[in-house]
């Protein structure tokens, strides 16, 4: 299986490259609406990627929830603001900062990462549905009940945010 | 292993596939026109080519040739993309449709199903979600009221029929356990008392009627098409695009009708199966009776848009949160409670009487609802609003 | 076939797709008339002089709907392995009342949503 011993690396690194210049556009474009597409561009990707690592149900969830969903939600909040189309720069002079603070954040995370996982070989092997709701609905019961609660007190907040009564 | 013929096949399906779809875009087009004309008393396109079928075709390359005229206060680079985001995932989605039996040729098995993956219904809800993109981006990088208003008013109200659609899946996954389509399928063979096909349509009536619903609303059609509601918003999120631009928001808008319908006839109606009457025709036979059903499907959706008026945007934002999530979620409830049981219960029989009394009631509810919503507009005439 | 065999078959047909945008769009701009006016390139308002900007702020409450619609989707999600394994894990008795536990929370959203008259468009 040519395809299968050599495509799926080259797939993984395509669309690590792409996720990862669409991330420096998402902080590097002066448009918010642009941004939020590139924003689609990284997440879309790290979907792609779960996909090439065999976890194809995260994967479209992936690109169900935060392509299909929290973009779109980004988006609607976009249009709330009187944000006219183009033109205004939306910048500040912070960018030292910023700068210091991801980059402490993006070596940090490599070196963790780095260290726990640095010389582990994984075998791509597709997950299954059925394994992911096993583990779900028999060892992991009490996070999930917990994901129930997080969503009902965002749920919560974000009416009474937005309502005045 | 894979060989190059193996390759050979891949291509000629993809082209099989993109090729079906364009042609049955096509042939929709046509016979919507035509259908709702005779509904409406009228004989609709019948100049070009015989009874007019060709008028899809003749409309495509009309839009073609047409100048391309972009407003000068538009996004450039967004607006080109908003057609292309459109049409794509209104057409990826039919990938995971079977469309009939597979068969042999010397040993080689020819599935008749692009891509068959074992979590084809989130791939499908997957793609409708990305479907919102072509709309809103339409509607943002146009930089005029009239389209931004109406992708607003779209996106909101295929974001709120979407959970409804989605949850109307999950009882059919319930019942079958599985989240392939072509498992999905398998699990609709043979038959009840040896002559009614054990398809979903029976057990799961009152998933296909809200799947219908959310269908409905997903593709902007009537009665739910207020995104182009042309008394209100000009033509909504494509009022300023011309061309071939507009033609492929036209395409996508028909294509997902298509592959939405595909959807209802692979987890409802038996996919491709059917008796084999003509064991002669082979996979042939199947294919028919998939090919049968989908039109079966779009004509209801045609249907709909003849009969039935535009509905407020109120009531639809009502319809959707306040009708379809809470009945869906019941139904799955009840689904699920019919799984867990005992297997010496006869599930079937008793999830359609509870399917029909679920109906019943439903049906009940909404009559309240419309009948109530009515009073109220007589007493409060004229507070409709569009923003 | 392989599991890679399928999203390779998917990357062709979106390769395909791709494919027929980019031919339609560049034999258009081929074949198209082009004769630019001032007026043509105006936005689009019934052939009146546009008006203002171009942009409306939208209603908070399209916000609202779409963090509902986030959350819900979240929801749905979770139903899917559910509805996949119930079945098979019925011997195990609780998955279904998990379940009614993980819904029964969220329907105290929806339902706070409901009676803070979120879900109503008209006020």
């Amino acid at each position: 299986m040519i395809l299968a011993a050599t495509g799926p690396e080259i797939a993984f690194w395509g669309f690590a490259v792409v996720a990862g210049i669409a991330g420096f556009f998402v902080v590097g474009s002066r448009n918010v609406v642009h941004a939020a597409l590139y924003l689609v561009g990284v997440l879309g990707s790290v979907g792609a990627i779960y996909i090439v690592l065999g976890a194809e149900f995260v994967g479209w969830v992936q690109i169900l929830i935060y392509v299909g969903a929290i973009v779109v939600l980004l988006l609607f909040g976009i249009m709330l603001t009187k944000a006219p189309i183009g033109g205004v720069a939306l910048d500040n002079n912070q960018r030292p900062v910023a700068f210091i603070v991801a980059a402490t954040t993006f070596g940090g995370l490599t070196w963790i990462i780095w260290r726990t996982f640095g010389g582990t070989r994984i075998r791509l092997s597709p997950t299954r549905t059925a394994q992911i709701g096993n583990s779900l609905f028999t060892h992991f019961v009490l996070p999930f009940e917990a994901v129930s609660v997080l969503l009902l007190a965002a749920l919560v907040g974000a009416i009474v945010l937005a309502r005045r009564d | 292993m894979i060989d190059g013929i193996d390759v050979l096949i891949m291509v000629i399906k993809v082209l099989v596939v993109f090729g079906f779809l364009l042609v049955s875009v096509l042939l929709t087009i046509w016979a919507e026109r035509r259908i709702v004309a005779l509904m409406q008393q009228r004989i609709g396109p019948n100049r070009v080519g015989p009874f007019g079928v060709l008028q899809g075709l003749a409309d495509g390359i009309k839009l073609f040739f047409k100048e391309d005229v972009t407003p000068t206060n538009v996004d450039r680079s967004v607006y080109f993309l908003a057609p292309v985001a459109a049409l794509l995932p209104a057409f990826l989605a039919f990938a995971v449709v079977p469309v009939g039996r597979g068969f042999h040729i010397g040993h080689r098995v020819i599935t008749l199903h692009l891509v068959d993956l074992n979590v084809g219904i989130l791939f499908f809800l997957a793609m409708g979600s990305l479907m919102v993109y072509g709309i809103v981006l339409a509607g943002w990088s146009s930089g005029s009221t009239y389209p931004l208003l109406g992708a607003v008013r779209s996106t909101a109200q295929m974001i709120s029929y979407e959970i409804g659609m989605g949850l109307s899946v999950v009882s059919v996954v319930l019942w079958s356990g599985t989240l392939s389509t072509s498992g999905i399928v398998d699990a609709q063979s043979g038959t009840w008392f040896g002559f009614v096909p054990r398809w979903f349509i029976i057990p799961q009536l009152p998933a296909l009627v809200m799947f219908l619903l959310g269908g409905l609303a997903e593709t902007n059609r009537a009665p739910f098409d207020l995104p182009e509601a042309e008394t209100e918003l000009v033509g909504g999120y494509h009022t300023e695009y011309t061309g071939i631009k507009f033609a492929m928001f036209f395409l996508a808008e028909y294509l997902h009708v298509i592959t939405t319908s595909a959807l209802v006839v692979t987890l409802f109606l038996g996919g491709w199966r059917g008796p084999n009457i003509l064991p002669f025709l082979g996979p042939l036979l199947f294919v028919g009776y998939f090919l049968a059903k989908l039109g079966l499907v779009i004509f209801l959706f045609m249907w709909a848009r003849a009969t039935i008026p535009r509905i407020r945007y109120d009531r639809l934002m009502h319809l959707g949160w306040k009708v379809l999530i809470p009945a869906s979620l019941v139904w799955t409830m009840i689904t699920a409670a019919m799984v867990v049981l005992p297997q010496e219960v006869n599930r079937t029989t008793l999830i359609v009487v509870v399917g029909i009394v679920f109906e019943v009631a439903l049906i009940v509810w909404l009559a309240r609802l419309t009948t109530t919503a009515l009073r109220r507009g007589r007493l409060r005439r004229g507070d409709s609003h569009v923003v | 076939m392989s599991y890679y065999w399928q999203y390779g078959t998917l990357g062709a047909l979106t390769a395909v797709g791709g494919a027929f945008v980019v031919i339609a769009f560049l034999g258009n701009r081929l074949m198209r008339p082009r004769k630019p006016r001032v007026e043509k390139a105006t936005t689009y308002e019934c052939g009146m002089d546009p008006v203002g900007e171009g942009w409306s702020n939208t209603h908070i409450r399209y916000y609202l709907f779409a963090f509902l619609f986030v959350i819900f989707d979240v929801e749905s999600v979770f139903l899917f392995p559910w509805a996949v394994q119930l079945e098979k894990l019925r011997p195990q008795g609780t998955v279904l009342v998990e379940m009614i536990v993980f819904i029964g929370i969220l329907a105290i959203g929806l339902l706070y949503a409901w009676k803070k008259k979120v879900l109503e468009w008209v006020k």
